[in-house]
């Protein structure tokens, strides 16, 4: 398979009133054509900084986002705007992700006004799409407040798709729906991807959503990337003792079953001077002197499966 | 029962709006003992934060309208209250913590004063206690204490959510409604977070109602589960009970919706089509037309509630025996 989209070195600074928050610490990784990347880790640790920073909702402080061999982020503002319209953000909150003044065919046409386009044909294409992602052609007057989370969703799908993109960002689409809806979204969002080739970066911190919807995912722990490998992998054979941890801690919906939990110890560092060497150390139970030393680099360690950590390899951010 | 901390009595609770009346709340009842932890489970619009809402006194009104029913608070009918009243049992006796974690915080102040004020004001502390206090909840729900000078819209999504849970705890309340709190948050967090409620309720004997689409955390955090279809509760037992032997289709339903860790599924199986209409709801019961059991007589009457086992209703009318059931060994 091709690859549609090449992240490399981007990092996302931001000035804050204690010093500079390193939110997105330099992040490597590649989305081929068709295929879905998992993003999971904890909260705060980068991830919808990551997936803007690749859309340039927010300017990266460094890196190169490479898309179909061109490197976007070259790309002067006039660009930028007309190549928009190839990749497309849904958004973690359906309640506060749509203007509540807006009624639903005006937010679904938004992306449409930078193109001149006849009424007729406006309407008819947000009908279109309304039929596409399952809204009842009845709600194309109402307001956001009047809908159901897994509907607003909906709306924030269609929006997306407006302009036919290559590539959408979802950030934690059905994270806020409850486990009903979720799967009709979910399914909603496989089906788009059959029929149109579609491409995602599908963000969440839910691993059995993200195992049910990508086919590779990426951890991401403090601004990095600390495991990456396909889906199956990361949850049979995790290498990392965040991964590992993220994955024990997981509550089964059936009375009684508990799993062995690594509780994970110790304060979170803060992204403002994080600490040199491994971002994870001062949580992890198996750290060594040099853990605190240097960072280990993210390294593959059999074919597709790259890991950021001195168990499994000898590599450290400076010798790579 | 007479330790019942919190009784909701036959609310009813609407919200006039110009497309009609929605329904969102019809014929609640529930108990909840002191010292017990309750989850409320149901699809998106099935009444979940409206009830928590008319518990709280906060139906928004106009458009919402509590139509009847009675909430009674460690036996205090909490409507024969004055504002001023009711205003010093939230945020002291009861306290919520809010699906939308914008609702409880303010934009323009630092996340770490949103907290001392709420500590003062509840607990009369010096704001030099309070400052350390804020710091300490914030690292309690895995935010370092330094980032307390930041305001909201520096924050995560989950951070800020973390930080409605740390406002919340902070005046250790008697109840604690939680609503999807913590659907923003990755699974360790999650963890930390249920382990600070859980200690909430060892310590304090806190009692809960947690607001949850997640049956992983009911099975996790609560005694009791409380399932609700449109305005209703549906299904009512101990967390061993329901999860064991799930009797009413809907409940069924959502077990069989549920992304599996364990399985390796191509395709989920949601429960057949969408909420229904809340300002036009089915006539008899409300989940017939959705429902792979239901029969004629499901649409022209009212399932009663049964009581199959101790402790435990369903509405349905299988268990009526006016509808048949599922095979007796399944349902055994
Ligand atoms: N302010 C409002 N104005 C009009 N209708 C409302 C309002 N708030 C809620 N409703 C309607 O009342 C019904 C119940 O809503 P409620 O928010 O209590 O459901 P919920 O179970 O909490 O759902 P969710 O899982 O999406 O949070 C829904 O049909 C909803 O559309
Ligand atoms: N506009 C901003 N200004 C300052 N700091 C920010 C800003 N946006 C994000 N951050 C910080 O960057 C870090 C990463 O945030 P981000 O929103 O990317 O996390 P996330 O992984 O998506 O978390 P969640 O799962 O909670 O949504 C956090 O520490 C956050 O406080
Ligand atoms: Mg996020
Ligand atoms: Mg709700």
């Amino acid at each position: 398979m091709e690859t549609l989209l090449e992240v490399r070195g981007l990092k996302k600074y931001f000035p804050t009133k204690g010093g500079l928050l390193q939110a997105v610490g330099g992040v490597d990784f590649s989305v081929k054509k068709g295929e879905t990347l998992g993003i999971v880790g904890e909260s705060g640790c980068g991830k919808s900084t990551t997936g803007r920073a690749v859309c340039r909702l927010v300017e990266p402080t460094a890196g190169e986002v490479i898309f179909e061999g061109e490197d976007i982020l070259a790309y002067p503002k006039s660009k930028m705007r007309e190549f928009r319209k190839h990749m497309q953000f849904i958004f973690q909150d359906p309640f506060a992700s749509l203007d509540p003044r807006m009624s639903i065919s005006d937010i679904i046409a938004e992306p449409f006004d930078i193109f001149r386009m006849y009424k007729s044909e406006r309407e008819e294409r947000v009908l279109e799409l309304m039929r596409v992602v399952g809204l009842s052609r009845k709600l194309v007057n109402s307001f956001p407040h009047e809908l159901d989370g897994g509907r607003r969703q909906r709306v924030g799908v269609a929006r997306a798709l407006a302009l036919d993109p290559k590539f959408i960002v979802c950030d934690e689409p059905v994270s806020a729906l409850d486990v009903s809806i979720q799967a009709q979204i979910l399914n909603l969002i496989q089906d788009l991807q059959d029929k149109l080739g579609l491409t995602y970066i599908f963000i969440s911190h839910d691993l059995s959503v993200v195992k049910h919807i990508s086919d590779r995912v990426a951890v991401m722990y403090l601004g990095k990337i600390v495991e990456i490998t396909d889906s199956k992998t990361i949850f049979q054979q995790p290498e990392h003792p965040y991964t590992q941890a993220l994955l024990s801690a997981i509550p089964i919906p059936r009375y009684g079953e508990k799993r062995e939990r690594i509780i994970l110890e110790g304060d979170v560092p803060s992204p403002i001077d994080p600490p040199p060497g491994c971002i994870f150390a001062s949580r992890c139970k198996h750290v060594m002197p040099k853990c605190r030393e240097k960072a280990p680099a993210l390294t593959e360690t059999a074919s597709g499966h790259s890991t950021a950590c001195y168990l499994v390899h000898d590599v450290s951010e400076e010798e790579e | 029962m007479a330790s019942a901390l919190l009784q909701i009595q036959d609310l009813k609770v609407e919200y006039h709006t110009e497309d009609g009346i929605v329904t969102a709340v019809d014929n609640l009842s529930l108990d909840l003992n002191k010292g017990e932890t309750l989850g409320l489970v149901g699809e998106t619009g099935a009444g979940k934060t409206t009830s928590a809402l008319a518990v709280m006194r906060l139906v928004p009104a106009p458009p919402g309208k509590v139509i009847s029913g009675r909430v009674l608070f460690d036996g205090q009918d909490l409507s024969t209250l004055k504002a001023e009243e009711m205003r010093l049992i939230r945020g002291n006796r009861i306290s919520m913590i809010f699906q939308d974690p914008m609702t409880s915080l303010n934009p323009v102040m630092t996340v770490g004063r949103q907290i001392e004020e709420a500590v003062e004001l509840h607990q009369k502390m010096d704001n030099k206690t309070a400052k350390a206090r804020a710091g300490e909840m914030l690292k309690l729900v895995g935010i370092p204490a330094a980032r307390a000078a930041d305001y909201p819209h520096e924050f995560s999504g989950g951070m800020r959510q973390r930080v409605g849970i740390a406002m919340a705890l902070s005046c250790n309340p008697e109840l604690l409604i939680a609503d999807e709190p913590t659907t923003a948050l990755d699974v360790t967090i999650q963890a930390q977070v249920l382990e600070l409620m859980k200690r909430l309720r060892t310590e304090f004997g806190t009692s809960m109602i947690i607001i949850t689409h997640d049956l992983g955390i009911v099975a996790e955090a609560c005694d009791k589960v409380a399932i609700m279809y449109a305005g209703a509760v549906v299904e009512y037992g101990t967390v061993e009970s329901v999860f064991n032997r799930p009797l009413h289709p809907y409940t069924r339903g959502l077990f069989g919706s549920i992304p599996n860790i364990a399985e390796d599924v191509e395709r989920l199986t949601p429960i057949p089509g969408l909420m229904p209409d809340p300002t036009d709801l089915p006539y008899g019961c409300r989940f017939h037309p959705r429902c792979p059991m239901a029969r004629e007589i499901c649409s022209t009457q009212t399932p009663a509630i049964s009581t199959p086992e101790d402790g435990r209703t369903v509405a349905c009318m299988i268990y009526e025996g006016l509808v048949p059931g599922y095979d007796t060994e399944e349902k055994a």
